[in-house]
Parts: C-alpha cells; sequence; structure tokens
C-alpha cells in the first residue's frame, strides 16, 4: 500500500470524505455511480480541486498535507479526462511534446516511439485534433499523460464519450498499458465491464464516501456488500489457458481451485486471461448431476448464505479452493436443499464470460 | 487633390490607433483574462467600468476627460509634478483618451475568448507539467487567436473613428491633433466636398479591405 489519500471537502449537498490506503502498482477502479464523488476525488489527487482538508502521499513522497500542497504541475501524474481535452492549436506529435519537453530528460522513462507505438497513433502524428475520431483522441490524451513519465496515472472515464464499438477497440490499448508499464493506474468508471477487465482492486463509493476497498475479486466475492458490476453480482476470477479443443471451439482455463470449459476466444495456451462468471448464472445441486447441458460442474463448498435484493431470493457464496464464486438461487431452493455453511455441493454454471 | 495637412492627418491617425490598439492589447489581456477567470465580486464593478464607454456619449468622455487632465484636475496636477506637463491638446493625450474610449471594444472579444475556452485546456496543461504563466502563453493565448484579431480590428477601427473625444480632448490643431474624421469635418464645414470625398471614401475602402481580409482568412475560425 503505497499510495495514502485521506480528503475532507464539503460541498453545498455533497461531501467528499475518504481515508484509503491504495496499492502502488496496478489498476485501482474507483466505482460508484453518478455524483458519487469519484472524479472529485481524483481531482483531488492531481491537485485540480483543492480539498480543504486532505493528505496524500505517494510511493513516501508527501504531495498534500496540512502544511504543503504541491501545485498541479509539479505533481508527477499523468491526467487523462473524460473528454480528450487536446489543444485544438497544436498537431498531434506537438500535443505529446507538450508534456514530454516540459520534463527533464533525464526523467523521461516512456520514450516517444514507445507511447506511441502502445497506443497505435504513429499514423496520427501530422494530423491537427479536430480531424481525429473520438477513439484517437482519448489514445493521443493517454500518450500524452504517459510521455511525462508519470509517478501515478489519473484516468477520469477515459472511455465515456466513446460509443460500444469504440470501447471494444480501445480496451485492448488500456490492458497493454496494464501488462506493458509500470504505472499505477486510478481509474473511475461506473461501467462494470471496464472495471471487471482492467482492475486489480477495487474502490467502491457512494455518496462521497469509499464504501468497499480490496483486491477486485475479493470484494466482489462478498457477500456483506451491495456491489453490483451492472444488473447483478458476479465474481471475476484471474485464469490461464491451458487447453483448447478445436474440434469443439471450446478452451479450458483454470483458476485457483478448478478449471471451466469456455467458448475458444483465439486465446494462446499459457496465456492469462479474466473470467466473470454471474451469480444468476450458477446453480447448485447436491450431487453431481450427469446428464444435463451444462458443461461446466464443480465440487465446491458452500461458505455463506444471505439475503438478496428481493425477499423471495437468497445469495449464496461458495468457495473453490481459494476462489470464491456467487451463487442466486430463491430462498425455497436453499432451504429444500437444507444448505449450510460447510456443506460440500455441486456448482452448475450456465455461462462464462471470457474478459479480456 | 489631397493638400499636405490631409496627409498629416492620416499619418497621425495611422499613429494614434496603432499605438492606442498596441496598448490596449498590452492592457486588455490581463484585464479579460482576469475578468473571465476571477471569482471576485469586484469583477462586476470593473467590467461595467470597463463598458461604460460603450454607453457614455463620446462628449461626456472627452469633458470629463478635460476636467480630469486639465491644469486644475487631480491627473493634470499629477502629470505636471511628474513633468509631463499637461496632456490635453498633445498627442500622449489624444492616446489616453483613445485607450480609454477603445478599451470595451479590446477587452470585450478577448474576455469572451477566454471564457469560451473554459477550464480544461489550462487544467491539461497543468497536468502536462506548465506553470500557470507557461500555460496562459503556450495555451490560452494560442487558443484565443480570433479573440484578438477581432479585438485589435475593432480596438483599431473605433480608435480610427472616434470624433467627439478628439475633439473636446485634442482640439483640432493640424499636424499635432487633427486626425482624418477631424479633417473631414473641416472640409465638409468649408463645402470643400471633393477633399472629404477623398479622405471619406478612403476609409470606406480601407475598412471594407481589412473585413474582406479577416473574413476571407476565417479570422473567427479555430486556429
Amino acid at each position: 500500500m503505497n499510495i495514502q489519500v485521506q480528503f475532507k471537502q464539503a460541498y453545498p449537498g455533497f461531501s467528499l470524505d475518504v481515508d484509503l490506503a491504495l496499492p502502488g502498482r496496478g489498476v485501482t477502479a474507483l466505482f460508484g455511480p453518478s455524483g458519487c464523488g469519484k472524479t472529485t476525488l481524483l481531482r483531488c489527487m492531481a491537485g485540480l480541486t483543492r480539498a480543504s482538508q486532505g493528505q496524500l502521499v505517494v510511493h513516501g513522497e508527501t504531495w498534500q498535507d496540512d502544511v504543503t500542497f504541491m501545485p498541479i504541475h509539479q505533481r508527477p501524474v499523468g491526467y487523462v479526462f473524460q473528454e480528450a481535452n487536446l489543444f485544438a492549436h497544436l498537431s498531434v506529435r506537438r500535443n505529446l511534446q507538450f508534456g514530454q519537453s516540459r520534463v527533464p530528460a533525464a526523467r523521461h522513462r516512456v520514450e516517444f516511439d514507445r507511447a506511441i507505438d502502445l497506443l497505435g497513433i504513429g499514423h496520427l502524428l501530422e494530423r491537427k485534433p479536430a480531424g481525429l475520431s473520438g477513439g484517437e483522441r482519448q489514445r493521443v490524451a493517454i500518450a500524452r499523460a504517459l510521455l511525462t513519465s508519470p509517478r501515478l496515472l489519473l484516468m477520469d472515464e477515459p472511455l465515456a464519450a466513446l460509443d460500444v464499438a469504440r470501447k471494444n477497440e480501445f480496451l485492448p490499448y488500456l490492458e497493454r498499458l496494464h501488462a506493458e508499464l509500470d504505472i499505477p493506474v486510478m481509474y473511475v468508471s461506473h461501467a462494470p465491464d471496464e472495471v471487471a477487465r482492467l482492475a486489480d482492486y477495487i474502490v467502491v463509493m457512494n455518496a462521497g464516501r469509499a464504501i468497499a476497498a480490496g483486491a477486485l475479486t475479493a470484494t466482489l466475492a462478498r457477500l456483506d456488500l451491495p456491489i453490483r458490476l451492472g444488473e447483478d453480482a458476479g465474481v471475476v476470477l484471474e485464469a490461464v489457458v491451458v487447453e483448447r479443443d478445436e474440434a469443439w471451439h471450446l478452451a479450458r482455463v483454470e483458476f485457483p481451485g478448478g478449471s471451466l470449459w469456455v467458448r475458444d476466444g483465439g486465446h494462446s495456451i499459457g496465456q492469462p486471461v479474466r473470467i466473470r462468471i454471474l451469480a444468476r448464472d450458477v446453480s447448485i445441486a447436491l450431487e453431481k448431476v450427469m446428464d444435463t447441458s451444462i458443461l461446466n460442474c464443480l465440487p465446491a463448498t458452500v461458505d455463506q448464505l444471505a439475503d438478496d435484493s428481493h425477499p423471495a431470493l437468497s445469495l449464496l457464496r461458495l468457495t473453490m479452493g481459494p476462489s470464491a464464486l456467487l451463487a442466486r438461487l430463491t430462498r425455497r431452493s436453499a432451504v429444500g436443499l437444507g444448505l449450510m455453511p460447510g456443506m460440500p455441493v455441486w456448482v452448475q454454471i450456465k455461462a462464462v464470460a471470457l474478459i479480456g | 487633390m489631397q493638400t499636405s495637412p490631409d496627409i498629416a492627418a492620416i499619418v497621425l491617425t495611422v499613429k494614434l490607433a496603432g499605438l492606442t490598439t498596441l496598448l490596449l492589447l498590452l492592457i486588455g489581456t490581463p484585464m479579460a483574462w482576469w475578468l473571465a477567470r476571477s471569482h471576485s465580486r469586484l469583477k462586476h464593478v470593473v467590467g461595467a467600468i470597463v463598458m461604460l464607454p460603450l454607453v457614455l456619449p463620446p462628449a461626456v468622455i472627452g469633458f470629463y476627460l478635460l476636467v480630469l487632465l486639465g491644469p486644475e484636475g487631480p491627473l493634470g496636477k499629477f502629470t505636471q509634478a511628474l513633468g509631463l506637463g499637461l496632456l490635453p491638446f498633445t498627442f500622449a493625450g489624444l492616446v489616453v483618451a483613445s485607450v480609454i474610449y477603445s478599451m470595451p471594444f479590446v477587452v470585450q472579444p478577448l474576455q469572451q475568448a477566454f471564457s469560451a475556452m473554459g477550464d480544461a485546456p489550462m487544467e491539461a496543461a497543468a497536468t502536462l507539467r506548465a506553470s500557470p504563466l507557461d500555460a496562459f502563453i503556450c495555451v490560452a493565448l494560442p487558443l484565443a487567436r480570433p479573440g484578438f484579431i477581432t479585438a485589435a480590428v475593432l480596438g483599431f477601427a473605433h480608435t480610427v473613428g472616434e470624433f467627439g473625444v478628439v475633439l473636446m480632448i485634442g482640439g483640432n490643431i493640424p499636424g499635432k491633433t487633427q486626425v482624418l474624421s477631424m479633417a473631414i469635418y473641416n472640409h465638409v464645414e468649408a463645402f470643400e466636398y471633393e477633399s472629404a470625398h477623398w479622405l471619406a471614401g478612403g476609409m470606406l475602402c480601407f475598412s471594407f479591405l481589412v473585413l474582406l481580409l479577416l473574413y476571407s482568412r476565417g479570422w473567427n475560425r479555430q486556429p
């Protein structure tokens, strides 16, 4: 935990009050509904908004406390705005050089060619921002931020202004960034897919407060929190492709505690992937069911039972080795099966989404 | 054809308008920036004062300036104390009066350009390690270029066209404070319509050409 964040700031009708210790590497998602304060928190971290009271220590360096307030332009951050916010009067190349040229050469850690290659913008360098598509603009904005060799990359819903097709085209660039550069990222989003796909760590915000914070996989599998990434509860598991069945276009992915068959997404063997399993796609049987269309049947142990949003439903937490799974079933079924913590059961997983 | 006092009037007018525009861009830029970005309550007061020449009759401005800058006026005493003498009926007096008279025409377009820009470019520049001054010079000024062109054109044109203030503060001294509009007025008073035509027609052509050039180069488009 290398980033200490504590901010208090009251606005009419809203107050931000967070105190967090965040990991100094990987992608941390700040997730929550619109108006929950996630952008304000990000702006406070950049120094764009000055919180009345706050403390920010990044890798042992104090950026802000009761006596210190490091001005924005002295903070080694990269900031990617919702709208790309490129300088209209400069070409893409000059936009990229704007920040880079203001950082002493000795502190450059991201090469110009590396950044344009990572984000696939080499062919755009001589264009003006007005001639770019939304996705291209956002890629230039990210490269521009990277070229300041930031110690912390802050991204404020960089995909919000893009349509679905552009988003899908864009996400692989973010994943490459994640995989190839060792820069911690704070990623503000209210889109469950992005969070499930990109985040390692998640901070769930509501009404100016952080209501949960922790590793993504563990946090999503908690029962005591109303965390819904989208319409439904579900978990994300880190897995590796271990086998491909070319005849049936399936791939087997292994996660700590089991393995699953998924649709073959063209991944090579040994490649790390993420899978997302929604609670509504998981059902429970006391014995192994043989004649079923469901491909994935795994042994698991009941860990916890909790009420769900509707009185007819229960939410069940199951463990498979170190991994956890959520299942939704009617309370009648839960009582009928006599489900109790510690009980061994079989889970049938109807759908597994391979994300990234 | 034109007599030399007319040539002198043209030269004087161009000098006056050029100098006034230059001074106004220097004073008006920080002022417009402050008016566009500040949250201070004082800005409404300052904004209203800057805009006053838009609604005041030029004769009123000229009269007050004459009183203020005259031998018994506070500013007049000040300039005398500085050893500058009295400003009314001198070229320097004309410049001071023109700067005040044309100020809204320079400040207003600049203020609008800076407001329209919003906070976003300055914030982006700050996150890219630009200090506030650096960001102002490298981002805000170039982005406000259309505003600067409008401001310079309007400032120049209004100074060329002023009459009332000039008459009050400058008098009508050939070669010293007699500007183009004065020269035209004198010709008309003396029934020298041909000379008046030459000067007035020249101004018309000049104004039209400037505007044509600006429009054809897309002065109100983004750079």
